[in-house]
């Protein structure tokens, strides 16, 4: 009993140094602790959001958006080609993640149904022998497009929300269709929302002037045009005037590449743009053919405005007006055009946030009670086993070093459970001494000498102290495995601490009682 | 000075009245498995949905006027409640029927409602999506807990001891779902947390005690059942309420101390220590009198001597 292997001893020395050195920069401030030279552990303990105050949010990627715009552009596709090679059809339609057509000439059957083949290659075509005509996404494609609508997404995010300034944000994928943000120090998501609630689509489109808006509204709409509602003026009755347009995009705003704050001629806010090469030719052909004629600005299927071409705009310039810009609003709509519009629409599934001043009382109220909790457990294994339960607080101590010190070197987000956590394995920590400490005990009561009381207590402590333990372990794991957020974080403080309790209860205790047999070398022990 | 919390060598009749133990047990589950069909649990926004906003208010007791302030939104069942401090005001919200947008929609009517000058302490909102899946998480979490821990006893020990040691956690686990439904605590996420953490903990009393009764039957190979077990619980009776009481120490001063979110969460962990102290000695040992525990030497004694040479 009283030989403990040299390495052995090393190993603890080892493990409690670098507890120390990886517990340390805790007690440092944040920006002392972030200059420390490279070499040494720097990394504090990291807060989560509802410690350190921030915001939460779990968006949806809506795919399926994307899925129907596909197929309305393949439905497009195949009425142009058909007009074209002059091929008569009928029940041209789009639904689920397919499009059907029925050929009315048989005959040409075979040639349409080359020609809608080649028209998108994501989809399964095939040709019934009564001239129908199906088209199926394929589950491949299906597949591709969800990622990259969900990877597009994320892109765009971060380029929306960076500009705001906030500290590191946090945009991560979440299973297969769904976006995490976290904000840390923002605790006002409503900014945020707004920044993500719109797709920021914006297209320009000729007005069509051959029929009337009365006749659209009365639900004759021309094919090839829509009825779009304008986004801030209103008629006598209140409702959003109606712009009849062409459907087809005339200049889209994937060639923008860049918007920014501007005023117009009568110094009221405006956004100023600029579109590419290709957008700026476009640009400046149509609005040459177009003379004299007002031109629709779309965002996200509302007219912006409608101003009359002025005249040619050859450079790809513009500038987006309207007559409830503030500088604050138009400053927004610049910095959604500059990001990018998003390919679907985000819902937001799950909003968490929590304001500094909780977090900071939740901080506080934490640091408290496992203060308050370990000083009452340690006054108490004191009283109750005298020398031993000075060993034990030793360990206790040493156990609470090492949880920080793991917390830090790991990474790991501390939340609010992860404080209950670890209050928890304060209490459960001394188990493993205790169960060591009652088997000296009973050894001593059947007469043992010390030395082989001792020795007998802790081998026979050790079994029950490993099947104990990984009880609570396997609770723990599966705490992670189904666990969400704060739940996991609770799930990571607690086996964190009951690994580290079993190895100072162990190893630490057993190095003081050896040492302290050893210089000693008691013919009694009272425990 | 020491202090000596039982006498040198307890003896309590923990098998004699195990009678009046099961059936005190059995009255306990029944009336939590009848609380819980009847009145049923108050679960949170994380398994229903919903919205939940604490805010401090700049002056205290403006409770009735922003119940009214509320009311005229048409957002169905609003509640408020003081939570904590008098400045301090915890408003639920039921999922609005229209799924997520409408959520988000009531979330902004109501901050408007409240105007300026109100601090947002907390904000959340959990969609019928998420809701549902965190719900069926919480069941499959703690379904698999304890299966996993079923699995790992029934190793360890043999089926006798994996029986009775699930009777007792799941006896922990339902009464504390009894005492929420009783009080009308939240049942959230946490909630489920701390429910795990009970079954972890209350097992880790049964392992122990389960232990000493292995043990004791390789070492008296001839002794009565019933008073093997007895002494078996009465010889780790001074371990377990030891560490009950240390935990009990930690978890008061959480409860106390740690804040207004944590309290249900401590209560629920210090309840759990409570029965799982009780179960593992009152229950789960008296248990094996009656499951058949068989006395076996051989294969046992060598898989336990692996482990202490190994120590």
């Amino acid at each position: 009993m009283l030989k403990i292997e040299t390495w052995k001893l090393a190993v603890v020395g080892l493990l409690l140094a670098l507890g120390v050195a990886f517990a340390a920069p805790n007690l440092l401030d944040e920006e002392t602790a972030a200059n420390l030279p490279d070499v040494l552990p720097n990394k504090q303990i990291s807060l989560g959001l509802d410690l350190q105050g921030g915001s939460h949010i779990l968006l949806e990627v809506e795919v399926g958006v994307v899925v129907e715009e596909r197929l309305e552009a393949l439905k497009d596709s195949i009425r142009a080609e058909m007009r074209k090679e002059r091929i008569r059809y009928t029940g041209l339609r789009a639904g689920g993640t397919g499009v059907s057509v029925m050929i009315k000439d048989l005959g040409r059957a075979e040639k349409a149904y080359e020609i809608i083949r080649g028209l998108d290659v994501g989809f399964e075509t095939d040709l019934g022998d009564n001239g129908s005509i199906t088209m199926n996404l394929t589950e491949q494609a299906l597949k591709e497009r969800r990622i990259q609508a969900v990877d597009q997404s994320i892109e765009i995010v971060r380029r929306r929300i960076d500009p705001q300034g906030v500290k590191e944000p946090t945009i991560t994928r979440q299973g297969e269709d769904r976006i995490l943000l976290q904000v840390p120090g923002e605790d006002d998501p409503e900014q945020l929302k707004k920044l993500l609630g719109q797709t920021a689509k914006l297209t320009f489109h000729l007005l069509d002037h051959k029929n009337s808006v009365a006749e659209a509204m009365a639900g004759r709409i021309p094919p090839g045009s829509m009825l779009l509602p304008s986004i801030d003026e209103y008629d006598s009755a209140g409702r959003p005037r109606m712009y009849l347009l062409k459907k087809r995009v005339a200049v889209s705003g994937d060639t923008l590449v860049s918007a920014s704050l501007g005023f117009d001629e009568a110094n009221r806010p405006a956004v100023n743009f600029r579109l590419d090469a290709l957008g700026g030719k476009k640009f400046a052909d149509i609005t040459r053919q177009n003379l004299g004629k007002p031109f629709a600005i779309v965002l996200d299927n509302k007219v912006l405005s409608a101003p009359t071409i002025q005249g040619i705009i050859p450079g790809g310039s513009g500038q987006i007006t309207s007559g409830t810009f503030t500088t604050e609003s138009a400053k927004e709509l610049a910095l959604l055009l500059s990001a990018g519009a998003l390919p679907a629409p985000l819902t937001v599934l799950e909003e968490r946030s929590v304001g500094p001043g909780l977090g900071q009382d939740s901080v506080e109220a934490g640091k408290i009670a496992s203060m308050i909790g370990l000083a009452a457990v340690i006054v108490f294994m004191v009283i109750y086993y005298g020398r031993f339960g000075v060993f034990a607080d030793v360990a206790l101590i040493t156990n609470m070093i090492l949880i920080v010190a793991m917390l830090s070197a790991f990474g790991a987000t501390l939340t609010l459970p992860g404080i209950a956590g670890i209050v928890l394995t304060i209490g459960m920590a001394v188990d493993a001494n205790v169960l060591v400490f009652e088997r000296i005990r009973e050894e001593l009561k059947t007469g043992r000498g010390v030395m082989s009381a001792v020795d007998n207590g802790y081998k026979r402590a050790f079994g029950t102290i490993i099947d104990a333990n990984i009880t609570t372990l396997i609770a723990a794991t599966l705490l992670f495995a189904f666990g969400s957020g704060p739940v996991q974080g609770f799930a990571v403080t607690l086996a964190i601490g009951i690994i580290s309790s079993m190895f100072t209860a162990i190893w630490v205790t057993r190095i003081q009682v050896v040492l302290w047999l050893r210089k000693t070398r008691p013919q009694t022990l009272r425990i | 000075m020491r202090i000596r919390l039982l006498p040198e060598h307890p003896d309590f009749g923990f098998l004699k009245r195990r009678m009046i133990f099961f059936a005190f047990s059995v009255i306990l589950t029944a009336a939590s498995i009848g609380l819980f069909l009847s009145k049923g649990l108050s679960y949170g926004i994380d398994f229903t949905g919903g919205i939940m906003i604490e805010v401090k208010t700049p002056e205290p007791n403006q409770i009735g006027d922003m119940r009214v302030k509320l009311k005229g939104l048409g957002l169905g069942s609003v509640e408020l409640q003081e939570f904590g401090a008098p400045d301090d005001i915890l408003i639920r919200i039921q999922a609005q029927e229209g799924g997520e947008k409408a959520n988000a929609v009531a979330v902004k009517a109501v901050k408007e409602a409240l105007g300026e000058g109100v601090e947002y302490r907390r904000t959340e909102l959990v969609g019928p999506k998420v809701s549902d899946e965190l719900f069926w998480n919480g069941v499959y979490a703690v379904v698999s807990a304890i299966l996993a821990i079923l699995v790992y006893i029934w190793f360890r020990f043999e089926w006798q001891f994996g029986l009775g040691a699930v009777v007792a956690l799941s006896h922990d686990v339902i009464s504390t779902i009894g005492i929420f439904s009783l009080m009308g605590l939240e049942f959230n996420l946490a909630t489920v947390a701390a429910v795990l953490t009970i079954a972890g903990y209350s097992i880790n009393d049964t392992v122990v005690v389960f232990d000493r009764v292995r043990e004791n039957l390789r070492k008296y190979k001839t002794k009565p059942m019933e008073e093997l077990l007895n002494e078996s619980a009465n010889e780790t009776l001074s371990r377990t309420v030891m560490t009950s009481l240390t935990t009990m120490l930690a978890l008061v001063a959480l409860y106390f101390l740690g804040g207004e979110i944590i309290r249900d969460f401590a209560f629920a962990m210090i309840w759990g220590v409570l029965i799982g102290t009780y179960s593992s000695v009152c229950l789960a040992v008296p248990l094996l009198l009656h499951l058949g525990v068989e006395r076996r030497s051989g294969e046992d004694e060598d898989k336990d001597s692996k482990i202490e040479q190994t120590a």
